[in-house]
């Protein structure tokens, strides 16, 4: 049997502000094995962010809180230990890639002081051998000449480049898993092709667990093994990456999909929308949250949140429809 | 479309370079090529696509040919108008005529105006009706692009990014223009929304005949808007052509790469395609590459290609690409 990496329970994350507390995440379950890629695709403010960082606890709190549930990593609550504990896994054995490699690199300090930091704190390097270590991790992201960019800084880096760099760092500990939070989202087409192969060549070559948090489905279709589809703060469709993209039931995950535009579209036809916006969830839902945007809603809709049931072997659906047949559940 | 062809714009040889200063006394010392001597045509009524990286100066290219920057060389015809020759009040009364919706619709919109002073203000600009009158025009424009007149007395922050993109679909509206240079409209949009206003713009494209020109960096919904696309590369375009035979037939090895490098929402097709990856960024348009602008990043590069700018041609009735080794 696959080992199994992570498991979080019913995690819930609350934001407090002026208008009232947002439900940002309510209750979410998943796990990770290991070696496995899990894509989590949602809109902005689904809570596909804000739940990964709770595990991490990387919630600033003040304003955010973790009201409940659990994170085990290892046999291990990652949301009960200790502040040190954490900072050991943060970095050492869970790290993260972050949407934009601008703002999370310090400008001020050369790209070779900031791969060596968590070398030396997490891995106890001297200084020598943090500095050969990097050479030979920018050397593995494919960044030429690594020894003479170690003394450059940030801003002499490009886009694609930095990004490189952020998963470099990353990578410096061998985690056992990489969190990567949109990381290709702010980078051109083909620098994100670039990026998306060195991942994938550097999971089958390292073997490390990824989770790839993305709006992007085209992205999500050629690196993940499992996906789950976040809307309002829940998981409500989740899947093998070929089963979802070939049944797609909730009709969430099939209005985004009908969205795409098809690259191999000849005659013009009118997109799929869905109509309405995402909602802020200032109270806990009694509904099912897509119910006021949903062209399937039914009167137990508005009454009832459903939660998430297998349809299919490893393919669970939080909906009261089955769009598939159009009975109700 | 209409089947005959009447030419709305004519871009001819456009040049625009940046000065780049440096020291003391703020001397020259060079410039950055961001628009390097393109030419195309956008035909009445259809959507012309023009996708690249960023850095491509495809944004450029849309800004000089509404004359928002003064062109180094070359000439944009509208209507048969040079533009780059016209004098300013002459300009700027042909400015009704074409308008423009931006990418960020957070940064596009001034947050101390209301909804309806940010409409009604070409209306106002160009003496349009009295307030009354500006009013009612704001109204239907608002009905027009989907959002209820009611929200004219409110401000841009209690707007959603797609709510504010429809406002700034009906400011440019106002006019009645011909023309709309839409530069990435909805790049900052998620997925759901950025089919609301796809959509939106293509209902409003058929009920006034407008023209478009599309520019983006998503090439799956450039297929999906356009009529004809050109891809650029570093100030230059590198092909141009119908968008079902540039998307089927990809001539030069740069449209190739960029088409191969679009992810695909189907994960067994992913598995199975052929994927180019290319090495390397775009070169700094500041010091762009001598012979063709991509020979750096190309896997056909040769010495010719260093040597010699590639020539524009017409490889196929209607298809145009500059590479020589097509």
């Amino acid at each position: 049997m696959v080992e199994q990496l992570l498991n979080v329970q019913n995690l819930e994350t609350h934001f407090k502000t002026p208008e009232g507390i947002v439900h940002a995440v309510n209750g979410v379950s998943f796990t990770l094995t290991e070696g496995e890629t899990l894509g989590v695709v949602g809109e902005s403010g689904c809570g596909k962010s804000v739940t990964m960082l709770s595990c991490l606890r990387l919630i600033a709190c003040p304003p955010g809180k973790i009201v409940a549930g659990e994170a085990i990593f290892r046999g291990k609550d990652l949301l009960k230990m200790s502040s040190e504990e954490i900072r050991h896994v943060r970095g050492g054995q869970i790290s993260m890639v972050f949407q934009d490699p601008m703002t999370s690199l310090n400008p001020v300090m050369t790209i070779g002081k900031q791969l060596a930091e968590p070398l030396m704190l997490h891995l106890n390097m001297t200084s020598e051998q943090a500095r050969n270590r990097s050479i030979e991790l920018l050397s593995l992201v494919g960044i030429p000449n690594a020894a003479d960019r170690l003394k450059d800084y940030p801003h002499q880096y490009s886009g694609g480049m930095r990004q490189r760099v952020m998963i470099a760092m990353a990578l410096s500990c061998n985690p056992q898993i990489l969190i990567a939070d949109e990381p290709t989202t702010a980078l051109d087409v083909t620098i994100q092709a670039q990026i998306v192969d060195l991942v994938k060549r550097l999971r089958d070559e390292l073997g490390m667990a990824i989770i790839w948090i993305t709006h992007d489905l085209g992205v999500v279709a050629s690196i993940a093994h499992r996906v789950m589809v976040m809307y309002g703060g829940y998981i409500i469709e989740e899947a093998e990456v070929k089963e979802l993209y070939a049944n797609p039931r909730h009709p969430y995950t099939l209005g985004l999909l009908g969205s795409l535009p098809q690259i191999h579209e000849q005659a013009h036809t009118k997109l799929f929308s869905i109509e309405g916006m995402p909602p802020v969830l200032y109270q806990k839902p009694t509904a099912c949250p897509f119910a006021p945007r949903c062209t399937w809603v039914t009167e137990k809709c508005w009454k009832e949140n459903p939660l998430l049931e297998p349809v299919a072997p490893g393919h669970r659906v939080a909906c009261w429809v089955d769009t598939k047949s159009g009975s109700k559940r | 479309m209409t089947s005959e062809k009447n030419v709305l714009i004519k871009v001819e040889d456009l040049v625009m370079h940046f000065p780049i200063y440096r020291g003391v006394i703020r001397r020259q010392v060079g410039a950055v090529h961001a628009v390097d001597g393109i030419s195309f045509e956008v035909y009445q009524g259809e959507t012309l696509g023009l996708v690249g990286e960023s850095g491509c100066g495809k944004s450029t290219t849309g800004r000089t040919i509404l004359q928002l920057y003064k062109p180094t060389g070359g000439n944009v015809y509208f209507k048969g108008k040079n533009l780059v020759k016209l004098k300013p009040e002459a300009m700027r009364l042909m400015r009704r005529e074409m308008q423009m919706i931006f990418q960020d619709p957070y940064a596009s919109l001034n947050p101390r105006m209301t909804v309806r002073d940010i409409i009604g203000e070409p209306l106002m600009a160009f003496g349009e009706g009295t307030s009354k009158e500006i009013d009612d025009r704001v109204a239907s424009l608002l009905d027009l692009v989907k959002l209820n007149k009611d929200f004219a007395s409110r401000y841009p922050h209690e707007f959603s990014g797609g709510q504010r993109q429809r406002i700034g679909v009906a400011r440019a509206l106002a006019l009645n223009p011909s023309f709309i240079i839409c530069d990435e409209p909805i790049s900052a949009l998620d997925v759901s929304i950025q089919a609301q206003v796809v959509n939106l713009l293509e209902e409003l494209q058929e009920e006034f005949n407008l023209t478009y020109l599309f520019i983006a960096h998503d090439l799956s919904m450039v297929r999906h808007i356009s009529n004809r696309v050109a891809v650029m590369y570093l100030g230059i375009i590198v092909e141009l052509a119908d968008r079902n035979e540039l998307y089927n037939n990809p001539l030069h090895p740069y449209t190739q790469a960029l088409l191969s490098a679009i992810p695909v929402a189907d994960p067994v097709y992913s598995e199975t395609r052929r994927r180019i990856i290319l090495e390397g960024d775009v070169p700094s348009p500041a010091n762009p590459p001598s012979g063709c602008r991509f020979r750096t990043r190309c896997p056909l590069a040769d010495t010719i290609c260093k040597e010699q700018k590639p020539e524009w041609r017409e490889v196929r009735p209607n298809h145009f690409a500059a590479c020589h080794k097509i």
